[in-house]
């Protein structure tokens, strides 16, 4: 394959976001016929990189080729001309028009505005490749996987013979990524180029035929796939040695903790969220919630923390004396004022978690403003706690003054769990708490959830890797629209079951 | 017997104004633009129309031997040139600088509104008129010169085609607007920059170029109902601050269509009907009822406002972008 020529030859790329180098002198090649994993923890700058390919950013240094011709590339038609296109970790796609519509947008074909012909089109391709969608469907009514495919095959129609995808697996069953894969290798074997962002090592060796490592902005190394370990990866990509394995400590003595009987929750609009959820969260032990995105997650840890409001159902409290206490329509200041520690980390980290505006001290004072006699909020205190969270955490930030905006989603995500931890609490509710986070800064987050574990805390984390549940938790709770299609324990059960139960209703029909 | 056939034609001259400034606000809006200017656009445009009509009918020692073309061509233009720099103005400050549209809005209808009430002051002092208005009688003769044959056709003559050419344009635009905005590429790549800028901008449309002119395109259409409403419903006569609130209903009209021009057209009828519903109802001496009829539009507007909100189909919510300010490389 060496002497093949590339589709496309970066040299030298570097760009700066300020102060900030995303890039540092990467030279990438990308082939044809090749599916290119790039691998890098966050920040290491894949994403910008791609960026730059696609017209989004224009790189501050250094040199592109496609097909062996020198290319400048300054807007995202630029990047269409020249056949690359690229799925983006947030969908580009208008809600309130149709798949055709959205397909069609933004070219200009000499021929006329004909919808249907457009269609006729697009139905050609998708027979071609396998992908299944309804054209006629508007964006806001599909699923995340459909929005996915929509957007694949809106670049395959305009011609991209280069396509790059960041993250595309994130937001997807193990049966649509298995879906996915199959398209992808389809459009491989018919000679386009593909590149896959992901923080999945797995499905990088499942996937991919060769892999190239960012670290730091810069191109660190390639290797083959199939001549390569995960370990291997890893520790290219981090620079070090280290384990994959998530430790899972025996659960000590398990108390039973938060009770949830018979809970239904509808959302504003009324639709139903949560349809007789119950289940008991034990002290000691990691209870992973599984499920599809939006089949009630977010809803079920909103109803205990006290930000959902409740149709029926109850939530009770075990205390350490066995004392039960009603957690039922309360909110947040009431639950804490009960003497319940409860800490939330809900998935909209900067909407609902922390104030993107402020410094890491005075989200921290967020907490504890409500502490002490005097009418000044203690800022000692917060700040002593900020400056301890970024130092265990590793935070990566000027200091404990900056926004948390400005920093990056990991960094932002370190934050808040070290805020949630720090307040003690003896139950820890956590949403995605590893969403968009790199490996290194994952495992970080898995050790503290399981210190957490190992020193009494109930633990409810929602999470969307699989691997990652049946590695960190004990039990897992699957939930399929709202229902709970079952509770397994993690130890015995295998990933396709849990899948399976993810998409019971569906998934019955096809066994 | 309620008297339809005075009540319809002068219904259908008051909505005019308020059809021009919702149908360039809706071409506006769907390009992710909220310009509430549009008010203070409207009587830009208006008293354009008046300062060119007023010079050039005041250069004649006898006005009828105006040249009829010019007569018209003028205050047209001016009309247009004025409302169009209402335009770039707006745009300058939202697209280019990224201001906030509301406060940006709201400041140019201020502005507006002094603007054509200082010109128009200025313009009253130099006619030298007993009464504080300026009548343009000539120019405005033009401007509501009818179909020869309208007059012969009774009652349908009368309800319908007693109006001067600028009512039928506003109608034809409001159409061909509802036709480019839904059947056309344009319309599509124009709705897309409204829905979702960074999308329309991924897929390779010119979201600048798509803002600027469709902004400046609606504040032209909604100075012609500045425009019309002096020269064809005032018969000429600008007096200050007689043009209302009319830019208001104009875009509340934009919410009462869910973003449809050719809706607009019946509806800114309704509105206009409302609006003068007060003269025709019998209500004696008693001119505190009077006054509670002239509340009517308001009401409805009100009325109308709270029901689209609790509306929730997504194809009947305004633009996702719209008053958001788009900038590429923000993160």
């Amino acid at each position: 394959m060496a002497e093949k020529q590339p589709a496309v030859r970066m040299r030298h790329i570097s760009k700066s976001f300020g102060q900030v180098k995303a890039n540092h002198d990467v030279d990438l090649d990308i082939y044809g016929g090749e599916i290119l994993a790039l691998l890098g923890e966050n920040g290491s700058g894949k994403t910008t990189l791609m960026n730059m390919l696609s017209g989004i950013y224009f790189p501050d240094a250094g040199s592109i080729e496609i097909q062996g011709k020198p290319v400048t590339i300054a807007s995202p038609k630029d990047a269409f001309e020249h056949g690359i296109g690229m799925v983006h970790q947030h969908f580009r796609l208008v809600n309130v028009f149709s798949a055709t519509e959205n397909i069609v947008l933004g070219l200009d074909e000499s021929e006329g505005f004909d919808l249907k012909a457009a269609a006729e089109k697009i139905h050609a391709i998708c027979e071609a490749y396998g992908f299944d969608v309804d054209l006629n469907q508007k964006v806001y009514e599909m699923s995340v996987s459909q929005k996915q495919t929509v957007e694949i095959v809106k670049l395959i129609y305009r011609g991209a013979d280069i396509l790059i995808l960041d993250e595309p697996t994130a937001v997807l069953t193990p049966q649509e990524t298995e879906k996915l894969f199959a398209v992808l290798r389809n459009m491989r074997n018919d000679g386009k180029a593909i590149v896959i962002i992901t923080h999945k090592l797995h499905e990088v060796q499942e996937i991919s035929d060769r892999v190239v490592v960012l670290r730091k902005g810069e191109n660190v190394g390639e290797m083959i796939t199939a001549e390569s370990t995960t370990q291997q990866m890893t520790n290219m990509m981090v620079g070090h040695q280290v384990t994959l394995n998530i430790e899972r400590p025996t659960p000590v003595d398990p108390v039973e903790r938060i009770r949830v009987k018979g809970l239904t929750v509808r959302d504003d609009e009324g639709v139903l969220k949560l349809d007789d959820v119950s289940f008991s969260a034990f002290g000691g032990e990691v209870l992973g919630i599984a499920g599809v995105s939006n089949s009630g997650q977010k809803e079920l840890l909103e109803a205990i923390a006290g930000l959902q409001g409740v149709e029926s159902g109850s939530i009770q409290y075990v205390g350490d004396d066995g004392q039960v206490q009603e957690l039922t329509g309360k909110d947040p200041y009431q639950i804490s004022s009960m003497g319940v520690a409860l800490s939330f980390v809900p998935e909209d980290r900067l909407g609902m978690g922390l104030v993107g505006s402020m410094s890491i001290t005075d989200n921290m004072l967020l907490r504890s403003f409500r502490d002490g006699k005097s009418i000044f909020a203690d800022r000692k205190a917060p700040r002593e706690l900020a400056e301890k969270v970024v130092g265990d955490l590793e935070v990566d930030t000027p200091g404990v003054d900056t926004p948390v905006r400005r920093l990056s989603g990991g960094n932002v995500q370190k934050v808040l769990v070290g805020r949630e931890i720090s307040s003690s609490p003896s139950v820890l509710l956590c949403a995605y708490a590893v969403r968009g986070l790199d490996v290194n800064s994952s495992y970080l987050i898995y050790d503290l959830i399981n210190k957490q574990k190992q020193s009494g805390v109930a633990v409810v984390y929602v999470g969307e890797d699989l691997d990652v549940l049946l590695e960190l938790c004990d039990k897992i709770l699957v939930l399929c629209s709202g229902k709970v299609s079952g509770i397994v324990d993690a130890r015995s059960t295998t990933k396709n079951k849990v899948g399976l139960m993810m998409t019971r209703l569906k998934g019955g029909e096809a066994a | 017997m309620f008297d339809f056939v005075s009540f319809i034609p002068r219904a259908i001259a008051q909505s005019i104004p308020l059809l021009y400034g919702s149908t360039g606000e809706i071409i506006t809006e769907k390009s992710g633009n909220l310009n509430l200017g549009i008010p203070g656009v409207m009587y830009v445009g208006g008293i354009c129309g008046v300062i060119g009509s007023f010079l050039y009918e005041h250069s004649f020692e006898d006005p009828s031997q105006m040249n009829a073309a010019l007569g018209i061509l003028i205050p047209l233009i001016c009309c247009l040139v004025g409302s169009l720099l209402m335009g770039l103005l707006y745009c300058f400050l939202t697209v280019t600088l990224r201001a906030n549209q509301n406060v940006t809005g709201l400041a140019m209808t201020t502005f507006g509104v002094g603007f054509g009430n200082f010109f128009g002051g200025s313009l009253i002092k130099l006619a030298g008129a007993d009464v504080p208005s300026i009548s343009l009688s000539t120019t405005s003769g033009l401007f509501r010169t009818t179909l020869p044959f309208a007059g012969s056709l009774g009652d349908f003559g009368q309800m319908f085609l007693s109006f001067g050419f600028l009512a039928y344009v506003a109608i034809v635009i409001a159409l061909v607007s509802s036709h480019v905005l839904t059947k056309t590429r344009i319309g599509l790549q124009l709705r897309a920059v409204g829905e979702d800028p960074a999308t329309a901008d991924a897929a390779g449309i010119d979201i600048t170029r798509y803002k600027y002119v469709a902004t400046c395109l609606g504040c032209m259409i909604a100075g012609l109902g500045g425009l019309y409403y002096v020269m064809d419903y005032a018969n000429g006569v600008w007096s200050n601050d007689a043009f209302g609130d009319r830019g208001w209903l104009a875009i509340a009209l934009v919410i009462f269509t869910i973003w449809r021009p050719n809706v607009s057209i019946l509806a800114s009828i309704l509105f206009g009907g409302l609006y003068i519903l007060y003269l025709f109802i019998p209500t004696g001496t008693d001119l505190a009822v009077k006054e509670l009829y002239k509340m009517l539009p308001y009401v409805v507007t009100i009325i109308v406002l709270v029901i689209t909100s609790v509306r929730n189909k997504r194809e009947n919510q305004p633009p996702e972008g719209l008053g958001l300010p788009y900038f590429r490389e923000d993160r």
